[in-house]
């Protein structure tokens, strides 16, 4: 079973839950997806281990027998290729691995290498949480790759916790297809709702169960929770607005471990969750 | 010349948006861009009035022609993202629009179409014009959406003749931020003295330095731990890196929020006067020759 921990805006407290969660729940897989700020296992520090890099194909052309005629450049659709006075040139950043140069240019002067634009890691800690982490490298643009290739890597089997990346982009889709339940994290605030409201949007789309989670509640108002109730979405947890839990989380120690009646909480909230979820057919 | 500054964050929710609004709300000359197309949240406290909306056009999409097509399949094994299926069709969501199978289709049965992916928008608020943006869903474009938003803004400050682009960037270190920060004159990085935010902040400031912008930074809520406070003022310094505001935890952001209003034009404390003076310093640094 796969749960996505998501939100519409970053910071509302994603990664306290999907590491809290992990903490109360026993055997475990927890997948951290959010490749641009991974921040689970600065609350679980396991020696991680790189398990593969991930590579993504890049054309190399042969100025030997490269004519200048600018063909590739102009099939480009992502402008990771210019046509200057001196040939060809390359902006490995741009390119998406399409093939495409390859196919159209008349002299086969394009081969393709490997280019690593970042790493899968993988460690094992407090002996029932197997942690899963992607990471792009700084500089590089393209997340969905590095998201893809972390979650082809773990297996089917047990539960995984997945955290996504903030919003509501493409790595977001990346981390939340084929997920069978969604959790929304939220703040009771005018901000706090308006991206809620967006990542509604796209669970909706996607067809994937999903409930909320209202972090620092008693801050802001009740804007959210008459929003959930007018939309019928159930409200599975209100974290409180506690200086306890913001000091904790500044430290990066996981409030499960210091405040224990949490771990009860999120079992409940697990079962609740897993009782929303429609049993597929054939199963 | 037109001077622009970016706010960013690396992570969410340090306050990025509290500061940029209030930015604006004291700049005299300013033009203000929304390029956290993503998660856009600045016209809640701007209340913009839209002028004029733009379609905004990301990647392109495959387009196959029944009528056309001989089921040869030649599509589906040349497509690197899997976006054509066994049955022919395009997964529009797995498209990334590169042309590759309308150049392989023996039947010319393929074109590429237009795809909305967002709509771009120029408005008048009560600190000056802003450029902002709304996303489609699940789109791929995000960053050239935010370049989309910034050439809104710059030609906003032509026509207004504005001295100063205010850009409230987006989280991350991917391709919407690179795109909000190439070419800016300066960066203002604001962060939180958590393990994530310090986290963060260090990544996102590889990023400014890979791209050669000079960076200050604002610390946020630097009372929930100080001693984390302390180390950020070592790393900043170790980097070079100004610190120009530290800001207590407090209740003002919020409440300001409430009200659509920014923290400077919802009261008078020492969060608000904090601010203002960080202002004061970063305009220095913005205008130096
Ligand atoms: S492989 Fe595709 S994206 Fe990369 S340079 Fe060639 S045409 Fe452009
Ligand atoms: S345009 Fe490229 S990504 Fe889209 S279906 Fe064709 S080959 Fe695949």
């Amino acid at each position: 079973m796969k749960i996505a921990i998501a939100s519409g805006k970053g910071g509302t407290g994603k990664t306290t839950v999907a590491v809290n969660l992990a903490l109360s729940l026993g055997e475990v897989q927890l997948v951290d997806c959010d490749v641009e700020e991974p921040n689970c296992n600065l609350f679980l520090r396991s020696d991680l281990e790189k398990y593969q890099d991930v590579v993504l194909p890049v054309p190399r052309i042969d100025g030997n027998k490269c004519t200048h005629c600018g063909k590739c450049a102009q099939f480009c659709q992502y402008n990771a290729i210019a046509l200057l006075s001196s040939g060809p040139m390359l902006f490995p950043q741009l390119c998406h691995g399409c093939g495409g140069c390859i196919l159209v240019c008349p002299e086969s002067a394009i081969s393709e290498d490997g280019r690593i634009t970042g790493v899968i890691e993988r460690g094992r800690v407090y002996d029932t949480i197997n942690l899963w982490q992607g990471k792009l490298f700084i500089g590089e643009a393209m997340a969905s790759p590095v998201i893809r290739q972390l979650k082809s890597s773990i297996g089917e089997e047990g539960i995984k916790i997945i955290d996504s990346p903030p919003g509501t982009a493409c790595p977001v889709i990346a981390s939340l297809k084929d997920v069978d339940y969604c959790v929304l994290i939220t703040e009771p605030t005018p901000f706090g709702l308006n991206d809620l409201v967006l990542a509604v949007e796209v669970v909706r789309q996607m067809g994937i169960p999903f409930g909320v989670i209202i972090n620092r509640h008693g801050m802001g108002d009740d804007r959210v929770d008459v929003y959930c109730k007018a939309e019928n979405i159930p409200v599975l947890m209100r974290i409180p607005d506690e200086r306890q839990i913001a000091v904790l989380y500044s430290e990066g120690i996981p409030f499960v471990t210091q405040m224990t009646e949490w771990k009860e909480r999120f079992r409940k909230m697990f079962g609740d969750i897993v009782s929303q979820i429609p049993v597929k057919e054939g199963n | 010349m037109t001077r622009q500054i970016t706010v960013i964050s690396g992570k969410g929710g340090t306050g990025k948006t509290t500061i940029s609004s209030a930015f604006a709300s004291l700049a005299d000359d300013v033009v203000i861009a929304d390029c956290d197309v993503d998660a856009a949240d600045m016209h809640l406290i701007m209340a913009p009035e839209i002028l004029e909306t733009k379609d905004f056009y990301g990647l392109k999409v495959a387009s196959i022609d029944p009528d056309l097509c001989t089921a040869c399949g030649i599509c589906e094994r040349s497509c690197r993202f899997g976006a054509i299926g066994p049955d022919l069709h395009v997964d529009v969501y797995r498209c990334e629009g590169c042309a590759v199978c309308e150049y392989v289709c023996p039947s010319d049965a393929i074109t590429m179409l237009d795809r909305k992916a967002g709509d771009v928008f120029t408005s008048m608020t009560r600190f000056g014009p802003m450029a902002h943006a709304r996303l489609g869903i699940g789109e791929e474009a995000s960053g050239k959406l935010v370049s989309a938003v910034r050439d809104a803004a710059t030609e906003l400050a032509l026509r207004y003749n504005k001295s100063t682009i205010i850009i409230d960037g987006p989280p991350g270190t991917g391709c919407s931020v690179i795109a909000s920060i190439t070419g800016v004159d300066l960066v203002l990085i604001v962060t939180e003295p958590t393990v994530s935010g310090m986290h963060d902040l260090e990544r996102v400031s590889e990023v400014v330095e890979h791209f050669r912008i000079p960076a200050l930074v604002c610390i946020n809520k630097s009372n929930i731990n100080e001693q984390n406070t302390n180390r950020i003022l070592d790393h900043c310094r170790s980097r070079q890196m100004d610190v120009v505001g530290i800001l207590p935890y407090d209740r003002t952001p919020t409440d300001a929020m409430l009200v659509g209003k920014t923290v400077v034009e919802y009261v008078d404390n020492d969060f608000s006067s904090g601010v203002r003076a960080m202002w004061e310093k970063v305009q220095k640094y913005l205008f130096a020759e």
